[in-house]
């Protein structure tokens, strides 16, 4: 530190005495390669914070340079240049092949792209800067092969979730999440303008990983000043209009009552809408619910270093209005982001990352039944907008819909909660060189988030029954707080023997503790019944019971690692590495374990026969294997007293305690066997690239439940059941391809095209004990849960029964065999099951497979051309071969429905795919393959188009950039799907594609301006 | 200068390091209290001791499979029900055409090791927290694992029993996976030397009088240890543990026999040990052994019955003319035991549906009667306890036992003839054989005296008449059921199924 001090005082004290003879010095940059001038060079004066950017034409011009002092020309993708001050330089830069490919981290280090020997996904910040996701987890879509990204819900703040080569895990399926070096639980707390790139791990590499590698490593490093430059500020800016990507078809007020009546006239009861004459189209309550609403964000960021210190400061601010009730549903957030780069000397280098993050949020209830867009479809086009359901219309006194129904507009004027929470999060690291050979590190990341909501329940009536209504009014506040550190320390040594033998050997240590806590309490009787007072210390009542509840958790991994890589001559590549894992949440004895892996590659192109060849500029064969784990079953070794116990003494009952689940003392986490083989190629002078990988892996020890266990184990005693155990095997194979072309036509032409394509098949092997474990839920009340895991099928399948049309007469229903067992008898009109084990009858035994929620193909189709002044990109995602149950249609007499309703069945001959409409009982309701549907979709995610402004504009106005852009995300989906959203799911891997109403994504239409100087 | 420094910042990076690893060894997983109660962190209090030895109860009232096809096995009763395959595990059982694939032999199987499971939970943590009168819980747990054990023994033959020797010693250790492919069946011997154990220290640290109605007693636990001699055919124990029982325990024969299988008659002077049962809770078929109620007494509930005193069931376990017929003339306890279904509706102008087998006959001590709360499923939710131990019986054990050990025919007389006594209303009935005769007197007595409460079959068994007197009873197969086939492969065939099965 003193160092720098004083060199900046001495340059200080130099730069006053010398003034007088100090000179302007100016130069072109040019590339040695085909002598075009370079763009944006850094030129810095040495030891000083001096410098300049060359322009348009490479043209530079320093005032004030000493006459003695040395110039460094920086620039990424060539050597670093070194070259005493004249006055008019002529510089030419050598391309830097080694550089010329990204750094990618690996965990523990990172490695040139070009002698990567495992499957790696990469995207910089110029992708996230296109995409301008809201979350930085969305950058991934599409974008990458192997990885897609979902989520649940389009509202503000609502979160992602990821699958890395699809699901192999019926338990969990998420990736381990690594920001500079410190594991995190999720990306919410990150500004996408802050991430310099994400890298995904998706084989067997990630094996330094160990036991929570399985489900691939996403890598994010974030953004840092470089060494001398001159400071930068850029102010990014957009805001947006919002919009809903889609309405569903719903019946208008006449379609809605014909319906109706048709049903109630077919089950013999009197019709409830007597004149249809004069009802009109009524209302659309999704044209009630969904609205027009603003987005805005703001960046503001400084970046730069000296020769020794590196800085990058960003402030970030984002504003985020829900398309359903804006002011009840939103989204904001704040970032303050430093991360700043020291070298104490020679040998020693810190690091310091900070991020502070603080966001609010609101929501309305949402996906599934209750949520206002489920009452939105639901509710009747007839009513009026302040209607409530009490009866008393239509010929009924009662209700008309059930009791999860009520008018959407009431139900978001009487939602009431907050959400606001704040974390700092960051990792220091020391980095101490010992030789030029061996370099030691250890750092400590943590991450503190601390959170409160609050939610206040008026009291309401919404008409008999409801379960919306409150008579007691109640505000419920909790407060939680998550801690976690990592802590890894390691030493790195790197050597090479006789210029061919290159060596690499990494040893360290990482510890990682998640530990928090969470207190909850409800008040009752809130004042006045209203919001302004909703708060515990204001409330009057007492509850019936503890109205309070606390929790804490720790949970702890202590691991060792090494690794070897050797290449000899940079042709041969081979790596090798082991990991020993030991996780506090399994029993003493069985904690711990070792994860191994192998990679190696070969740059064929570095070899004599291709060396010289005109079309390929790179051939790299690669391959690994390996075996990783997946943390999950923590704490099964444990026994909770869950079971019932109950007897009579006295002649009453007594209750006691007894065992609930089973412990099981062996319980593992998963391991994955993963298999992959790569090939990296580029030709036609670089401007074609191709990524190739086939991949297989096997996940063995799959936690399973209620697997048949001998019975002398007592899992037959009231409450209690079958230890969970690992008994269950998947398979997961597939490929991936990228295709990314690139090319400079002219000048002021160049252009990108990007595909990707993963294609993914998984399949349960085997699951000991023959069970299959079933999720989900459809419908209500329906003891039959849709989703399975079951041998020869995937994950997470639908399983359900097969229709084939519908009976047209009593004669067909006569002819098939009878469908009593499942509840009722058949009538012409109704759907035709069918008898898939030939028993002659159709059951609950007639169930089968009738879907997947997961796609076959991901694609992603990218394109973006630069002319002139002006930039287009376009970003494309489709998934392609996957089905989602339609779940959002609620089975009550009186609700309204979609229009494909207008083609049911009325009479012999009138439909083969709609069943009747009738109040009477039916199995037209059970979960069958007439709910579920091909939700294949292409969505282009992302249309962009820009305009900066010419170099000599921006020289006269001292700025190094300013472009105005305008974008629109979400623009279009193309798929036969009826429901919001066919790319939403609640990412379960049993139960995951049932749509219960999917909060849809959210099109928003940008306007933005980026500013630097 | 740059040297110290440099030198300094090494020193300081390993320290970090090396502090580090030297703090992080696996104690580091070792986790912090996260205020969780788990199964191994229980029994830090008296009350956590009380509540463990209600679970260890709850899995009695499951034992009413156990009794419902006591009486089925046995030459007392037909299965009945609605048809013929009406639950077909009973209907084989009836027929002795029982095999391994019987998912009602899987039931007292799976709930009998659920209940022994249970008590080895308690037992296993008996000496956590030290507290006055723990002693007597564990007696208590003691006792319920050789009533466990007892009907395993019974209808199995020899389990395998968790570390034996210790268990021997009173101590109790759940069985964990894996288990079964590593621990052999124990001997019958073994099986009984460990209920005897756990029987002998529980008359030892019991009262005659329990704190709660409902739980175990000294006398419980000596008749229920003579019961287990007399399965051995050890006479002399039996009759010097069952003679204690009737010489100092406070029991007496109820003065009406009517009176003792209506709920008046629950726990009263007569009753030894009673399985505990309610109407106040639900329950449904997905659980049966979760209910509180008895559901035998709905299986043999009449079928489709409308009428007074008794409410519909069933119709199993319908009691065979045979049975009917064992009664003398002048038993006052025929028509306590026996429903002629047809003669009551006659009287009664009661209706009543005609099940499978139907005998014209139902098991009157267990039917279920009118005015019950009858939570839930009605047929599942009877409240009749199962009076598991009469003093009655006692007696006719220990008549048995001091007869057939040749000890003392007179007392055995004596105890059998305070049986007939009550039944008769007179002295003029009373027996007064002795030897063989007197022993088939007594054999005889236990059929009327007992008949209906679920130990026929095992009584045909022991005293080796079975095969004359039950229709398909193979000697040298029957005697004991198989093994659940599942139970079997489970262990991999470590536990070899019982002969010819």
């Amino acid at each position: 530190m003193k160092k720098i001090f004083y060199s900046a005082l001495m340059t200080l004290a130099f730069a006053f005495t010398a003034s007088a003879q100090n000179a302007t010095v100016s130069g072109t940059v040019k590339s040695s390669a085909d002598g075009l001038p370079l763009i944006g060079v850094n030129v810095i004066v040495k030891d000083t914070s001096t410098g300049a950017v060359s322009d348009f034409d490479g043209n530079f011009t320093i005032t004030n340079v000493q006459p003695n002092a040395t110039l460094v020309f920086t620039y990424i993708g060539f050597e670093t240049k070194e070259l005493p001050a004249s006055a008019n330089m002529n510089v030419s830069l050598e391309e830097d092949n080694e550089s010329l490919d990204e750094i990618v981290v690996i965990g523990y280090g990172s490695k040139s792209r070009k002698d990567v020997t495992g499957s790696v996904s990469f995207v910089g910040a110029e992708t996230i800067e296109k995409l301008k996701p809201v979350d930085v987890s969305q950058a991934l879509q599409g974008t990458t092969t192997g990885v897609s990204v979902s989520s649940a819900s389009g509202s503000p703040g609502s979160g992602f979730k990821f699958l890395i080569r699809g699901v192999s895990s019926n338990s969990s399926n998420d990736p381990l999440l690594v920001v500079d070096g410190y594991i995190v639980s999720n990306l919410n707390s990150l500004n996408p303008n802050d991430i310099e790139s994400l890298t995904v791990l998706k084989d067997a590499q990630a094996a330094i990983y160990g036991i929570q590698g399985a489900n691939g490593v996403i890598l994010v490093t974030t953004k840092n000043g470089k060494k001398n430059t001159a400071p930068k500020v850029s102010y990014n800016a957009f805001a947006a209009v919002q919009q809903t990507t889609k309405k569903l078809s719903l019946l208008n007020g006449t379609e809605y009552a014909a319906l109706v009546n048709e049903s109630y006239a077919a089950n013999g009861q009197s019709l409830p809408h007597t004149n249809l004459s004069g009802l009109g189209e009524g209302l659309d309550w999704q044209d009630q619910i969904f609205d027009q609403a603003l987005m805005t964000n703001h960046n503001l960021s400084l970046s730069g270093g000296t020769e020794k210190i590196t800085y990058y400061l960003s402030a970030t601010h984002l504003d985020q209005d829900g398309i359903i009730a804006p002011d009840k549903s939103n989204y904001v957030r704040d970032n303050i982001k430093l991360n700043l780069g020291v070298d104490v000397n020679d040998r020693l280098k810190t690091t310091l990352n900070l991020n502070y993050f603080s966001n609010s949020r609101k929501s309305i209830n949402e996906s599934g039944l209750g949520s206002v867009l489920f009452n939105a479809i639901s509710y009747s086009p007839l009513f009026t907008l302040d209607q409530e359901d009490v009866g008393g219309v239509f010929g009924s006194d009662a209700a008309l819909f059930g009791n999860e129904i009520i008018n959407p507009l009431s139900q978001i004027r009487d939602t009431y909660n907050s959400y606001s929470g704040s974390s700092i999060e960051g990792n220091f690291q020391l980095e101490y060189k010992l030789t030029d050979a061996l370099k030691v590190t250890s750092r400590i990341g943590f991450k503190t988030y601390s959170d409160k909501s609050k939610s206040f329940s008026p009291i309401v009536d919404y008409g008999a029954g409801k379960v919306f209504n409150t008579t007691r009014s109640t505000v419920n506040q909790s407060r939680n707080q998550y801690d976690s550190y990592t802590w890894d320390s390691f030493a790195t040594y790197k050597k090479s023997i006789a210029d061919k033998h290159n060596i690499e050997t990494t040893v360290g240590m990482t510890v990682v503790k998640n530990w928090g806590d969470g207190l909850s309490g409800t008040g009752y009787d809130v004042p006045y019944n209203s919001w302004d007072f909703a708060d515990i210390s204001q409330t009057t009542g007492l509850g019936t019971g503890n109205d309070t509840s606390s929790y804490t958790y720790d949970n702890r991994l202590l691991s060792y690692f090494g690794r070897l890589q050797y290449d000899f001559k940079g042709k041969y590549l081979l790596s090798a590495m082991v990991r020993r894992d030991g996780s506090s949440a399994f029993d003493n004895e069985y904690r711990i374990d070792y994860f191994k892996s192998v990679t190696a590659g070969w740059k064929i192109s570095e070899e004599n026969f291709l060396k010289d060849n005109e079309t390929i500029d790179f051939l790299k064969l690669r391959g690994s294997y390996g075996t990783l784990g997946n943390l999950v079953g923590a704490d099964l070794y444990k026994a909770l007293l869950s079971g019932e116990a109950t007897y009579v003494f006295d002649g009453v009952l007594s209750n006691g305690q007894a065992l609930g689940k089973l412990p099981n003392k062996i319980a593992q986490w998963e391991t994955a066997e993963k298999l992959d083989i790569g090939l990296d190629a580029k030709l036609f002078n670089n401007k074609l690239e191709i990524v190739a990988d086939y991949f297989l892996e096997d996940r063995v020890d799959l936690l399973i439940e209620n697997l048949p266990v001998s019975g002398i184990l007592g899992t037959t005693a009231p409450g209690s059941s079958a230890p969970t155990v690992n008994a269950g095997t998947t398979r997961s194979e597939g490929y991936e391809l990228l295709l990314n072309y690139s090319d400079n036509i002219s000048e002021n032409l160049s252009f990108n095209v990007s595909y990707n394509v993963t294609k993914i098949k998984g399949e349960v092997i085997n699951i000991i004990g023959d069970v299959s474990p079933t999720g989900g839920s459809f419908g209500v009340g329906q003891p039959l849960l849709p989703s399975i895991m079951t041998v020869g099928q995937p994950i997470g399948s639908f399983y359900g029964l097969q229709t084939n049309g519908i009976f047209q007469n009593q004669a067909e229903v006569n002819a098939h065999p009878t469908q009593e067992g499942l509840g009722y008898a058949a009538s012409p009109g109704d759907i035709r099951y069918v008898d898939v084990n030939g028993d002659n009858k159709i059951d609950a035994d007639d169930r089968t497979f009738i879907g997947k929620p997961l796609a076959d193909y991901f694609m992603g189709f990218n394109f973006s051309i630069n002319y002139k002044n002006f930039d287009f990109s376009a970003y494309t995602y489709a998934e392609v071969g996957k089905e989602m149950v339609r779940n959002y249609e609620r089975d009550q007499p009186n609700v309204n429905r979609l229009d494909y309703y207008l083609d049911r069945w009325t009479g012999p001959g009138t439909s083969n795919t709609v069943p009747r409409a009738t109040t009477g009982a039916t199995t037209n309701k059970l979960f069958s393959d007439f709910f579920v549907e091909d939700a294949s979709f292409v969505r282009i995610q992302n249309i962009q188009l820009g305009y900066s402004l010419p170099e000599d504009l921006l020289e006269k106005i001292g700025m190094s950039k300013v472009r105005i852009y305008t974008s629109v995300n979400n623009a279009f989906t193309f798929t036969k799907y009826k429901g919001f959203d066919p790319a939403a799911t609640n990412g379960a891997a049993i139960g995951g594609g049932i749509d219960s109403g999917f909060y849809p994504a959210v099109r928003q239409y940008i306007l933005g301006l980026n500013v630097s100087f | 200068m740059k040297n110290n420094k440099n030198i300094l910042s090494a020193i300081l990076v390993f320290t970090l390091i090396a502090t580090g690893i030297y703090s992080c060894s696996d104690e580091f997983l070792d986790e912090t209290q996260n205020y969780n109660i788990d199964s191994e962190n229980f029994f830090n209090s008296e009350e956590d001791y009380y509540l463990a030895l209600v679970g260890a109860y709850d899995l009695l009232q499951a034992s009413y499979v156990n009794v419902l096809l006591g009486e089925i096995a046995s030459d007392n009763t037909l299965c009945g029900g609605e048809s013929a395959t009406d639950v077909v595990g009973f209907q084989q059982i009836d027929d002795m055409g029982h095999t391994e694939v019987n998912s009602n032999l899987r039931d007292i199987w799976s709930w009998m090791f659920a209940g022994v499971s249970r008590t080895n939970y308690f037992l296993e943590n008996q000496n956590k927290t030290a507290f006055d009168g723990r002693d007597a819980m564990v007696a208590e747990a003691r006792f319920l694992r050789a009533y466990y054990h007892f009907e395993l023994v019974k209808w199995f033959g020899g389990i395998p029993i968790k570390n034996y020797e210790a268990a021997l010693s009173g101590a109790g250790e759940r069985f964990v996976p894996g288990d079964e492919l590593s621990i052999p069946r124990s001997s019958v011997a073994e099986v009984y030397a460990l209920i005897e154990s756990d029987l002998i220290y529980a008359v030892n640290n019991l009262e005659y009088t329990a704190p709660q109605v409902g739980r175990v007693t000294k006398g419980a636990a000596e008749a229920l240890l003579g019961k287990a001699y007399l399965y051995q055919n050890k006479f002399t124990e039996a009759a010097t543990v069952l003679d204690n029982v009737i010489n100092n325990g406070p029991y007496d024969l109820a003065l009406d026999y009517a009176t003792i299988f209506e709920s008046g008659g629950e726990n009263n002077v007569e009753s030894v040990f009673e399985v505990q049962y309610t109407d106040a809770e639900g329950a449904g078929f997905g659980c049966l052994q979760c209910s509180e109620g008895n559901i035998a007494v709905g299986f043999n509930g009449i079928r489709n019955y409308s009428g007074p005193t008794f409410d519909s069931g069933y119709s199993f376990n319908v009691p065979t003319q045979e049975a009917v017929d064992a009664f003398e003339t002048g038993d006052s306890r025929k028509d306590v035991s026996i429903l002629d279904i047809e003669a009551w509706a006659t009287t009664t102008q009661a209706t009543f549906g005609v099940g499978y087998e139907h005998t014209g006959y139902y098991n009157r001590k267990y039917l279920a009667r009118q005015g019950d709360q009858n939570m839930g499923d009605q047929n599942l939710t009877n409240p009749n306890n199962y009076r598991s131990i009469r003093f009655a019986d006692v007696l006719l054990m220990a008549a048995e036992a001091n007869n057939r050990g040749s000890i003392d025919d007179a007392k055995a007389q004596l105890y059998l003839n305070r049986v007939r006594e009550r039944a008769f209303g007179n002295t003029t009935s009373n027996v007064s054989a002795s030897g063989t005769a007197l022993t088939d007197a007594i054999y005889h007595e236990r059929r009327v005296e007992l008949v209906g409460e679920g130990h026929r079959f095992f009584d045909l068994v022991r005293t080796g008449q079975a095969a004359s007197e039950i229709d398909g009873f193979v000697a040298g197969r029957n005697e004991l059921f198989p093994i659940p086939i599942e139970e079997i492969q489970f262990s991999n065939g470590l536990w070899t199924q019982n002969t010819t099965y």
